[in-house]
């Protein structure tokens, strides 16, 4: 949107000093970003075509890691693991978020006491609170497994048991991170006006129909948003399982991140480790592009 | 709603009931960080107790006096965790103001790309990029270092601070700029002087994100750090738990998981207006 008097300015001071000022102020940005993020994302392609190993020459293979990649049952067995991982968790963290940011959108007092309590376990790391969960799952001194056993709700330790495992991470990741999605409901539902839920009121509407034509249609964007973060989230799923679980029992909780650092850190296949990391990246970009499209939709209509 | 609830006053029961569903929820939620802290200050026998006894016997400090001794002692962890911290967030501060600046406030050929490409950085999860940075770290000898990861930490915090020093310098008015202008600042001066003040929450904001972002990173550090004097917390805990040096000792690893934490909400409370307004900000884009 430049007049041609200011074009004709900045390019006759660009080719006196052949940089402008702005562009210096971005170059140390733009250095960390293509050192440490596109160079990389270029090594991976060109790697995933090597037989290449932590230490030594690596030697070119072609397509040998996508030919082995199509033939790995493991790597398959982590792909839809994942997927179901994703499934089963973004739901429920949507479900737990949302009554909590219906309890605390209100005037009531300590009400912003409340919001803080419930936010407090996002700041933890997803590390330590992969910790502190084993403690309370533990079988010996742990008290949710003395308390879920005296309940008669389990009687073989949850994270050791192929039945019980997944549940007791998504437990965790629910408790983690619903203090997130609660407050990114909470902007959007104060964001509606409340002349909607008065006019509602004098209609007569009771909670159901309030919820079902007022709140979640206006949430729309709000809810949309919510559920790509937890489902990019949870696609990248590595240290609740590498911790909780250690991919076990007889590797059922291996999620697809997981198996690139199998490959690429354990077996030192860095080859094979970036053809698995491209095609996470081709997976999570057709996820990226699904948001994009779900979220401009509105400015259509 | 609100609005509503106040005009009309809530009925009793109706008062009751929410703040006893509120309730339940902070004792449900609150309940396992409430009963590692009383864990971490029981005997050890206690704390390694089966089953767990729900009243403590005693309380004690022994299970922080025995991390003082652990491995190469707890501060040895701690300040590799603090170094890497704030390594990050000075790196982040640093670049994406200035970015945020140069992008704000001057047009150049080619600005446009630029930002994209940068912002794409959040498109492509890090996780995917780790087989190559991990030789990219080798061939720099910054590999099983503290600088390295906090180089790695830096570059993925770019691009939400860079969009957010952008626009904190955007919702600043140019009336400003040309004052300073006429009082004769040049662009450099303009920056240190007359905005920096004004981005002010900005920068705590991209800088509170840093911290805890760094702090709590787990994957990178557990795949860059090879030596164990090198290990920052999470790491070591995780090393602590698995038992590699002899049993697991549970009060001192509730009382090593409360030292992790404690930095963590000490800045969230602290700060949380600035961390709020940056969750929404990161949120809408």
């Amino acid at each position: 949107m430049q007049t041609i008097e200011q074009e004709l300015v900045a390019t006759t001071r660009c080719s006196r000093r052949r940089v402008s000022p702005g562009f210096l102020y971005i170059l140390p940005s733009l250095l960390f970003v293509v050192v440490f993020f596109l160079i990389p994302l270029a090594m991976v392609v060109w790697m995933s075509l090597h037989d290449w190993p932590l230490l030594g020459e690596p030697t070119f293979s072609g397509v040998d890691n996508y030919a082995s990649l199509l033939a790995d049952s493991t790597f398959w067995d982590s792909l839809w693991f994942t997927t179901k991982y994703t499934i089963l968790v973004t739901p429920a963290i949507f479900i737990c978020a949302y009554i909590l940011a219906q309890l605390v959108n209100s005037k009531m007092r300590w009400v912003g006491l409340f919001r803080t309590i419930y936010f407090l376990p996002v700041i933890i790391g997803l590390g330590t609170s992969s910790l502190l969960w084993v403690w309370l799952f533990n079988d010996q001194v742990g008290l949710f497994n003395f308390i879920l056993s005296h309940l008669g709700m389990i009687k073989e330790p949850v994270l050791t048991t192929p039945s019980t495992s997944l549940a007791g991470v998504i437990v965790m990741v629910v408790w983690k991170t619903v203090g997130f999605t609660m407050v990114l409901l909470l902007v959007g539902m104060q964001a509606i006006p409340t002349e909607l839920y008065e006019a509602a009121k004098i209609d007569g509407a009771t909670w159901w129909p309030i919820q079902f034509f007022i709140t979640l249609p206006l949430l729309r964007r709000t809810i949309a948003l919510a559920l790509i973060i937890s489902v990019v989230g949870s696609f990248l799923a590595f240290d609740q399982f590498f911790i909780m679980t250690g991919g076990g029992p007889n590797n059922s909780t291996i999620t697809v991140v997981y198996w690139i650092y199998r490959a690429s850190f354990t077996y030192f296949k860095l080859g094979y480790g970036s053809a698995l990391s491209l095609l996470l990246m081709v997976i999570l970009t057709a996820i990226s592009v699904l948001q994009l499209l779900v979220l401009r939709e509105p400015e259509n209509h | 709603m609100a609005r509503v609830a106040q005009e009309s006053e809530p009925k009793a029961y109706k008062r009751i009931a929410y703040y006893g569903a509120c309730s339940s929820l902070v004792v449900l939620l609150a309940l396992p960080l409430v009963w590692s802290f009383v864990t971490s200050l029981k005997t050890p026998a206690d704390a390694n107790g089966s089953p767990p006894n729900l009243i403590p016997s005693a309380l004690t400090l022994e299970n922080y006096a025995k991390l003082l001794h652990y491995g190469d002692g707890i501060f040895h962890y701690f300040s590799n965790s603090l170094i890497v911290a704030m390594l990050t967030v000075i790196g982040v501060v640093l670049l994406s103001t200035l970015a945020g600046y140069g992008f704000s406030r001057f047009s150049f050929r080619g600005k446009n790309v630029l930002f994209v490409v940068i912002l794409i950085t959040l498109m492509i999860p890090f996780q995917s990029i780790l087989t190559p940075l991990f030789l990219v770290l080798r061939a720099l000898s910054l590999q099983n270092t503290l600088v390295g990861l906090a180089l790695v930490n830096t570059t993925f915090q770019l691009p939400f601070s860079v969009f957010m020093m952008r626009n904190s310098f955007d919702s600043i008015p140019r009336d400003l700029d040309d004052a300073a202008k006429i009082d004769g600042c040049d662009s450099k001066e303009l920056l240190t002087r007359v905005l920096l003040p004004v981005v002010l929450p900005g920068v705590i904001t991209v800088g509170l994100f840093a911290f805890l972002a760094s702090w709590n990173e787990f994957l990178a550090a557990l795949i860059f750090l090879t030596d164990a004097d090198k290990y920052t917390l999470p790491v070591m805990l995780l090393n602590a738990q698995s038992g590699y040096l002899g049993t697991v000792d549970w009060g001192l690893m509730q009382a090593g998981i409360f030292i992790s934490v404690l930095p963590c909400a000490i800045l969230f409370l602290l700060l949380q207006r600035y961390y709020m307004s940056g969750l929404i900000a990161g949120s809408i884009k």
